[in-house]
């Protein structure tokens, strides 16, 4: 599959996924289709010419020109609070994809998988954990899902679908946790990293994502518990 | 021709002449890498480069760091949109390093701890464009940046300032690296907007 250039792309729904964040569908005519993980580049162009470009994971994959896009509001930021409140169904804007090649899962990888998200980073791991869902795939999928509090984890209700199903998940929360909750509440530590992940001797390629100082600390803790380096991929998200 | 949309430019930043397209000013230094962080012992540490004969040269971090060494003062551009403006470092020029160095390729594959593999024409290396870097603002490069020591390019997207140098492999052909062949340009200028293929 090669990048396209610029194309226009309408927005064809719009839903809520948390109170901050928001789950976008495009009809993108002319789009090749992308593989679960990739992303692309979205381009707003004001009535005046000034534009702005940001980068925004795929949550949907496979062929087709509609393509799924889930954005989490960075509170002073300048394109996501547009696309979470502003941005209606029929608006357009262009986009550029699918780029990245690398933090792909591919349907006949033998290996289980281990996805890390840490807040709007689920979105290329919802995309592979969806593929897999609709896959022959026989390996294994497991998901630690790392958000503030129960209702900050964008996708909570497809996830608890495809927990019943095809996904092993375990939740950690950095700041409120539902009553009872038996873990402890905070920033993840590698004990906890490691108790919730597949152990090396499983050989797992390990997908982590979120933002920059979430995804270091995840990646030196897979490392750190015996993971080869070389097995754990990793989606930074900035900020 | 571009597409107009709706409602957008409300909340813009105010655009700069130092700043290539798309990019935005930072005063952070984020992280981008592939996969985790190598830590390298000084002790282990060493940095070579080979040409197309076999022959090798290289530096301990001992014979590297008594090499004459420049500050720089640069301005960044990442591919993720980042910029940051004059930054300043220490490190040995490119220049240096193959100053004893016969070779008759043209392109430089840049290898690193962990794995990692950037391609550069070696035009773009030379000529006071490139360093190998040890020091960000004074202090000793963090791992999370690179440290012992990166490859610093600053006129090519930050991707090519591979983190944890630890050799060069002159090459015939400009062979493509470990983000090339994952989606990223070839060459990355960021002034042309060099991002992907
Ligand atoms: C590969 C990739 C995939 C991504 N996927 C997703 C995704 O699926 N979902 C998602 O929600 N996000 C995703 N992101 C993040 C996304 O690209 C944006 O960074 C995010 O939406 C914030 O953009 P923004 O324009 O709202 O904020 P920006 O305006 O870019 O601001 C971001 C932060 O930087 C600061 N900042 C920026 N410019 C300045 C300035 N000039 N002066 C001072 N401070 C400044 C702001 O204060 C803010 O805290 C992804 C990023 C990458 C690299």
């Amino acid at each position: 599959m090669r990048t396209t250039g610029w194309l226009a792309a309408r927005i064809a729904a719009v839903r809520p996924t948390t109170s901050h964040a928001r789950v976008l569908t495009l009809d993108v005519p002319g789009w090749p289709g992308n593989d679960p993980g990739q992303h692309l580049d979205i381009r707003l162009t004001a009535e005046d010419g000034y534009q702005a470009e940001r980068s925004y994971s795929i949550a949907s994959s496979g062929p087709g020109e509609r393509v799924e896009l889930a954005v989490d509001t960075v509170p002073d930021g300048e394109v996501s609070p547009y696309l979470v409140d502003v941005a209606e169904v029929g608006d357009v804007l262009e986009v550029k994809g699918p780029l990245g090649a690398y933090f792909v899962w591919h349907e006949s990888d033998p290996d289980p998988v281990q996805l890390v998200a840490g807040g709007s980073g689920i979105v290329p791991l919802l995309a592979m954990a969806r593929a897999h869902d609709r896959s022959e795939s026989p390996v294994p999928f497991r998901l630690l899902y790392s958000v503030r509090s129960p209702d900050d984890a964008l996708y909570r209700d497809e996830i608890l679908d495809l927990a019943g199903r095809s996904l092993d998940l375990t939740w950690a929360y950095t700041r409120a946790a539902p009553e009872g909750w038996p873990e402890p509440v905070g920033r993840l530590t590698p004990d906890r990293v490691a108790a919730a992940t597949w152990p090396p001797a499983r050989h797992p390629l390990t997908f982590i994502c979120g933002p920059t100082r979430f995804v270091e600390a995840a990646a030196d803790a897979m490392v750190a518990t015996g993971h080869d380096p070389a097995r754990v991929r990793t989606e930074r998200f900035g900020g | 021709m571009a597409q107009f949309t709706r409602g957008f430019g409300s909340r813009r930043r105010d655009a700069d002449p130092d700043l290539p397209p798309g990019q935005y000013l930072t005063t952070d230094f984020p992280v981008l890498s592939a996969g985790p962080t190598p830590r390298i012992p000084l002790s282990e540490w060493s940095f070579s480069i080979r040409t197309e004969t076999g022959e090798t040269a290289r530096w301990s971090w001992d014979d590297f760091t008594a090499l004459p060494s420049e500050e720089v003062s640069t301005d960044i551009h990442c591919v993720t949109r980042w910029s940051k403006l004059g930054t300043s470092w220490r490190g040995v020029a490119l220049d240096t390093l193959f100053e004893d160095v016969e070779t008759s390729f043209d392109y430089v594959m840049a290898h690193s701890y962990g794995g990692y593999t950037t391609n550069v024409p070696l035009e773009d290396l030379l000529d006071g464009k490139a360093w190998i870097a040890y020091e960000f603002d004074g202090e000793p490069l963090d791992p999370e940046h690179g440290g012992p020591a990166r490859l610093l390019v600053p006129h090519l997207y930050f991707w090519k300032s591979a983190k944890w140098v630890r050799g060069l492999v002159m090459q015939q052909h400009d062979d493509p690296g470990f983000w090339e062949q994952n989606g990223y340009h070839l060459r990355g200028d960021p002034w042309l907007e060099e991002r992907y293929w």
